[in-house]
């Protein structure tokens, strides 16, 4: 089991000199769904962004594989929040799952016959056969997460990583994005996902990672997330290593 | 003659080239700020060098460069934004190459370097040109994967291992050569029309990256061939302002007769979502035709 793992021993992130993330440490495996919860301000997305080599860590490491991770890694992709993006970019659907291919080919590498079954396989496990030929923008919200997904996988990532994918999904498209996360999951990916809904948690996930600034619990859903877990990440004030700007 | 148009079609070429990038970079501003703070460059290289063409662009080089480099350092170095610290640069900069050229022992015409002067192409303007055009071009292309996900996508980009910040350098200096390259032509004023108006137009046409890119360049090329010859057949026309009017017409062309995104197609559009409803709701008896 240890080679398919996830890592963080120690991890601390600042922003400003002021830290965001305490000493995270925690393993996860591949073929697992995990929820990242925890109260705004907690460093879900710091998380998210610091895995996928976005943010400099002030200590800590990650090890994927029983390798290191020091930078920009094909094996972990990052999935950005909606609003990120420039939906008016030209390119269309088939387009945005080819870059996910460049990633792996590099800057020279021709790109060529098995990229493009690489690329239809993506397409066609995220059901997107029938737009692939649509500009982005012309996608509804669902569909322009399962896009984002189709490059990952074209990508060949092991590793996603999911910033509030289920914001501002309407009820179908929720059941669409589980089913296909559940599907992802049973492929042996491993899906890190921070999420909001505490509601939903036991039918999508089956490991949580609580956070609150520090590392509050992580582990099967079964013994993490429990009332005094998630009393403790929700109740409490994010820890900040300051309180009013005296130290605490 | 002919070399003119050799060098219009050239510079418009490259600059149409380059405009995609520009665009989806959203880095217009910046380029408005670079191509202003030109002027200075052109007067300090005319004062040392004569009006020599290498002078000029030496010129023009370290002038872009300090006003790019002062941004920055004036953005990250206090409270103001990029855009503000831009403004503040470009404006001062591009008043001291008004002062300058006033002061220059060599007699110019301050209108031909605002607006462009086909005329004055020589062939050290043309060798530019080339030179600019061969580095551009290619080294745009050789970078175009990178350069596609860090437009697309600078976060996603950085976390797969591309240096965002360089390419955003690459940018920045590929606009300061391919306006270099166009500043006798088109003049400082107007060589951000030749830049980003190509490749804008091309984006109300296409969803694809490779047309708008390509586009782009034949559209500046075309532009700048037909713009030079309007401003050889009406001599009191300077080349800069007819290559950017022809330029503005083909766009404002695209804007109105866009299949997809032009306004007619989208009033168009619209009334055919009212005649589905129309048909879903029944016709009322005053309904139209």
């Amino acid at each position: 089991m240890h080679d398919h793992a996830l890592n963080i021993s120690d991890l601390t992130v600042s922003y400003h000199r002021i830290p965001a993330l305490h000493h995270i440490a925690f393993e996860v495996h591949c073929g697992h769904s995990v929820a990242l919860l925890g109260p705004n301000g907690a460093g879900k997305t710091t998380l998210l962004k610091t895995l996928a080599g976005l943010l400099r860590r002030e200590s800590g490491k990650i090890h994927f594989h029983g390798r290191e991770v020091r930078g920009a890694t094909p094996d972990i992709a990052y999935l950005p929040q909606r609003g990120q993006i420039d939906w008016d970019f030209p390119t269309t659907v088939r387009g945005l799952v080819e870059m996910g291919r460049y990633l792996r080919l590099g800057w020279w590498r021709r790109y060529g016959a098995a990229d493009a079954k690489a690329v239809d396989a993506a397409v066609a496990t995220m059901n997107l056969e029938a737009l692939q030929d649509r500009q982005i923008s012309a996608l509804s919200g669902g569909q322009q997460q399962r896009a984002f997904l189709a490059r990952a996988l074209a990508q060949e990532a092991h590793v996603l990583l999911l910033d509030e994918p289920f914001a501002g999904l309407d009820k179908p498209n929720q059941d669409i994005l589980k089913d296909t996360l559940r599907k992802l999951r049973e492929s042996g990916k491993l899906l890190l996902v921070s999420h909001h809904d505490l509601g939903t948690v036991r039918e999508i996930f089956d490991r949580v990672v609580l956070l609150n600034g520090e590392l509050i619990a992580a582990g099967p859903v079964a013994e993490a997330f429990t009332e005094p877990n998630i009393h403790k990440t929700y109740e409490t004030k994010v820890f900040a290593g300051v309180d009013h700007g005296k130290p605490i | 003659m002919r070399r003119a148009l050799t060098g219009g079609a050239l510079i418009g070429f490259t600059n149409g080239f380059l405009g995609t990038f520009i665009i989806l970079r959203r880095m217009s501003l910046m380029a408005d700020a670079l191509s202003h703070s030109m002027l200075p460059g052109l007067a300090i290289g005319l004062w040392f060098f004569g009006l020599s063409a290498g002078g000029l662009f030496f010129g023009g080089i370290v002038a872009a460069f300090f006003v790019a480099l002062g941004a920055m350092l004036l953005a990250r170095g206090s409270r103001l934004k990029e855009d503000a610290s831009l403004a503040i640069l470009y404006t001062v900069a591009f008043s001291i190459g008004v002062v300058l050229l006033q002061f220059v022992p060599t007699r110019v015409d301050l209108k031909h370097y605002l607006f462009g002067n086909i005329l004055g192409l020589g062939d050290t303007d043309l060798w530019i040109a080339y030179g600019v055009a061969l580095v551009v071009v290619p080294g745009l292309l050789l970078l175009l994967r990178p350069l596609l996900l860090a437009l697309f996508d600078p976060s996603v980009a950085q976390s797969q291992g591309v240096n965002v910040n360089a390419i955003q350098l690459a940018l920045v200096a590929a606009s300061v050569l391919a306006m270099i390259s166009s500043a006798q032509a088109v003049g400082v004023i107007l060589m951000l029309g030749l830049l980003v108006t190509p490749a804008a137009t091309l984006y109300l046409l296409t969803d694809d990256f490779g047309k708008m890119l390509w586009g782009g360049g034949i559209l500046g090329c075309a532009g700048s061939i037909v713009g030079l010859l309007i401003s050889f057949r009406f001599d009191q026309i300077p080349s800069g302002a007819a290559i950017v009017l022809v330029l503005g017409v083909c766009f404002v062309l695209a804007w109105i007769f866009g299949p997809r995104y032009g306004l007619v197609a989208r009033l168009r559009k619209s009334r055919h979502f009212h005649e589905e409803s129309l048909l879903r709701w029944g016709r009322g008896s005053s309904g139209g035709h």
